[in-house]
């Protein structure tokens, strides 16, 4: 079984996004650019995977700028096989997703694992639309995946605690933070990551329309707090909380 | 201009506060439907039908609804959007699996976590773990969109609304339901609480962790914790507070050894007051804090539990 990893190159988790002082944007000028570390643990579990025999090939997929290269080429580090880049400006989750599913259906992966969110829309959707534009189950928030026969049983992390479900293959399934600690990649599989194949395409390939269905009106920064005070002992922090906060 | 809402639903059950914080945020627009889902539904169809803004609630009982599985609910979504011209739900694991699903489905896009519905094509959301705030307006013909309901005002009683019965479509099968698991707590729910009390790393062991229940418990609050603090075990995950976890804006939060990480303030800095006691003067928790007390956690929080 093929599985194919789509990773997005994002912001560096690190790193406090700041907004353009005429509203038009985040600014990513000379900002410190990684692979969204949900992608990475998506990464790690396909390995995982194909190191456990359940997989064959492990094939990675990013829609992006040419510097997303970069980010394909960290996913082979860590070993993936094969990567493609498409090569294009920002597309939204829809627009990804239709194009994800042209891969899939040239590449036909019996599994897709994407990170649950990209830490800079913060959109939390490409995984859940892939599936519905392929037909496919979906399993969202995965701390736990296992393949067995034509199924795959995932554990999820959801609001009152965890949810096990299973799935038919093919299905896609999302990563949350919980579903491994991704390895870093040793100096001798960079240097082989190298001489992997990556292939660029552009949108055209695949005849889908990715015009935006959402315009940008404006980036702002949100509301600052007003500064506040340090106390200097329980008995003050009571007092202020009950007089002058008034939450006790 | 109608819009169908998918209510919070907990098996079988309305959730309530989610569901009423929703409506507050759809007053502005006109007709609301709303979509009460799962095993057993009626005491929660009546109650649905029971708040202000609800014009009509459609009632789908069945058993495989009642898990939350993605493809059966979304499916029912799909065969109802017909006329309604915006689908949202409060931005809970369910509605976040099911809307985008949903929004392809019907070849939409999907716009998550509104913070506010600033007119009906107009909406506004944070990106960037809270560190921007972007509006956005939608050219799609359906506007489908979670909303995050920490911030938005409840609605109170209204109606009663008709309740309808719905068809609900034969099942797929390509998912099936295998386990919950489930943790049961008198606590307040974390994004309903009053008082919000978290812990962090710094709490050490799960065995610490007690500390930060025992205030919650005299404060009456709920109990939220750090990544850090899910991740090694000190508190179970639906806790965590966070860019990736729950949003909350209680009227009083306390992070205690919680190092005010960016992805930790995107889940909480709206609250009403904070307060951050950390034995780190430099801890980033410290800019956000109305209030901060510097100290060992391990001899502050029995004092607190002893003044408050
Ligand atoms: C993709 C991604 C998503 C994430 N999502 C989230 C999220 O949703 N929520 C979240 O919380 N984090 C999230 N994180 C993790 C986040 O970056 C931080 O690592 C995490 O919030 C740190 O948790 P902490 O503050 O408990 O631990 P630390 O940063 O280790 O801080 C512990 C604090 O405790 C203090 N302390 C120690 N001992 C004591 C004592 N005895 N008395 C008083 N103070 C003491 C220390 O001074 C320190 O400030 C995410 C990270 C990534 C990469
Ligand atoms: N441009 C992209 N290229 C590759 N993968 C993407 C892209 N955008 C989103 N994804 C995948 O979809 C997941 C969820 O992203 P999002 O829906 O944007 O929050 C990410 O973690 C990636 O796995």
């Amino acid at each position: 079984m093929k599985v194919l990893v789509p990773v997005k190159r994002v912001i560096d988790y690190n790193v406090k996004a700041r907004v353009k002082a005429d509203g038009s944007g985040v600014d990513l000028a000379n900002v410190k650019m990684s692979m969204n570390p949900f992608d990475e643990i998506a990464v790690e579990e396909a390995i995982r995977l194909k190191e456990r025999g359940v997989a064959t090939e492990v094939l990675v997929v990013s829609i992006g700028a040419k510097q997303a290269q970069e980010t394909l080429r960290t996913a082979l580090a860590m070993g993936a096989d094969r990567a493609i880049l498409i090569e294009t400006d920002d597309v939204e989750p829809l627009a990804v997703a239709k194009l994800l599913a042209k891969v899939v259906a040239e590449e036909e992966p019996g599994l897709v694992l994407t990170g649950k969110q990209a830490i800079d829309n913060d959109m939390n959707a490409t995984g859940q639309m892939l599936a519905a534009l392929l037909g496919w189950p979906q399993a969202t928030f995965a701390s736990a995946v296992t393949v067995e026969g034509d199924g795959v049983t995932v554990t999820r992390e959801v609001d009152g605690g965890l949810q096990t479900i299973r799935l038919r293959l093919p299905a896609v399934v999302t990563a949350d933070l919980r579903l491994n600690e991704p390895r870093y990649a040793s100096l001798p599989n960079i240097m082989k990551a190298k001489s992997k194949p990556l292939a660029t395409r552009v949108p055209a390939d695949f005849g889908v329309d990715i015009t935006p269905r959402l315009t940008v009106v404006d980036t702002r920064e949100p509301a600052a707090r007003k500064a506040g005070i340090k106390v200097g002992s329980v008995e003050e922090l009571v007092a202020k909380l009950r007089d002058e906060a008034g939450v006790l | 201009m109608t819009v169908l809402l998918m209510a919070d639903m907990r098996d079988g059950a309305l959730g309530v506060d989610a569901t009423a914080k929703a409506l507050g945020a759809l007053a502005g627009l006109s007709e609301v439907h709303v979509l009460v889902v799962g095993e057993g539904i009626g005491d929660a169809a009546v109650e649905a039908a029971g708040l202000a803004g609800v014009t009509k609630v459609l009632a789908a009982d069945s058993a495989a609804l009642g898990k939350g599985l993605a493809e059966p609910l979304a499916d029912l979504i799909v065969s109802l959007a017909g006329d309604y011209t915006h689908i949202a739900a409060p931005a809970t694991a369910v509605a976040k699996s099911v809307l985008p699903r949903v929004a392809a489905l019907l070849d939409v896009m999907i716009i998550p976590d509104v913070i506010e519905v600033a007119g009906e094509d107009r909406f506004v959301r944070p990106i960037y773990a809270g560190n921007a705030i972007q509006t956005v307006t939608s050219a799609d013909r359906i506007k489908v969109f979670t909303i995050r309901t920490a911030t938005f005002r409840a609605v109170g009683a209204g109606g009663p609304a008709p309740v309808e019965t719905v068809a609900v479509p034969s099942g797929s099968g390509l998912s099936e339901w295998v386990a919950d698991e489930v943790a049961v707590s008198d606590r307040p729910e974390l994004t309903a609480a009053r008082v919000v009390v978290s812990g962090g790393r710094g709490l050490g062991s799960q065995a610490n962790f007690a500390l930060i229940e025992g205030l919650a418990d005299k404060l009456g609050a709920a109990v939220g914790a750090s990544r850090a603090a899910v991740d090694a075990g000190f508190a179970p995950n639906d806790c965590q507070v966070g860019q990736t976890g729950k949003v909350v804006a209680p009227e009083l939060y306390l992070a205690v050894g919680i190092s005010g990480a960016i992805q930790h303030l995107a889940g909480m800095k709206d609250s009403k007051v904070i307060v951050a006691v950390n034995k780190d003067e430099d801890a980033p928790i410290f800019q956000v804090a109305d209030y901060g007390l510097v100290g060992d956690l391990f001899q502050v929080v029995p004092e607190l539990v002893a003044k408050v």
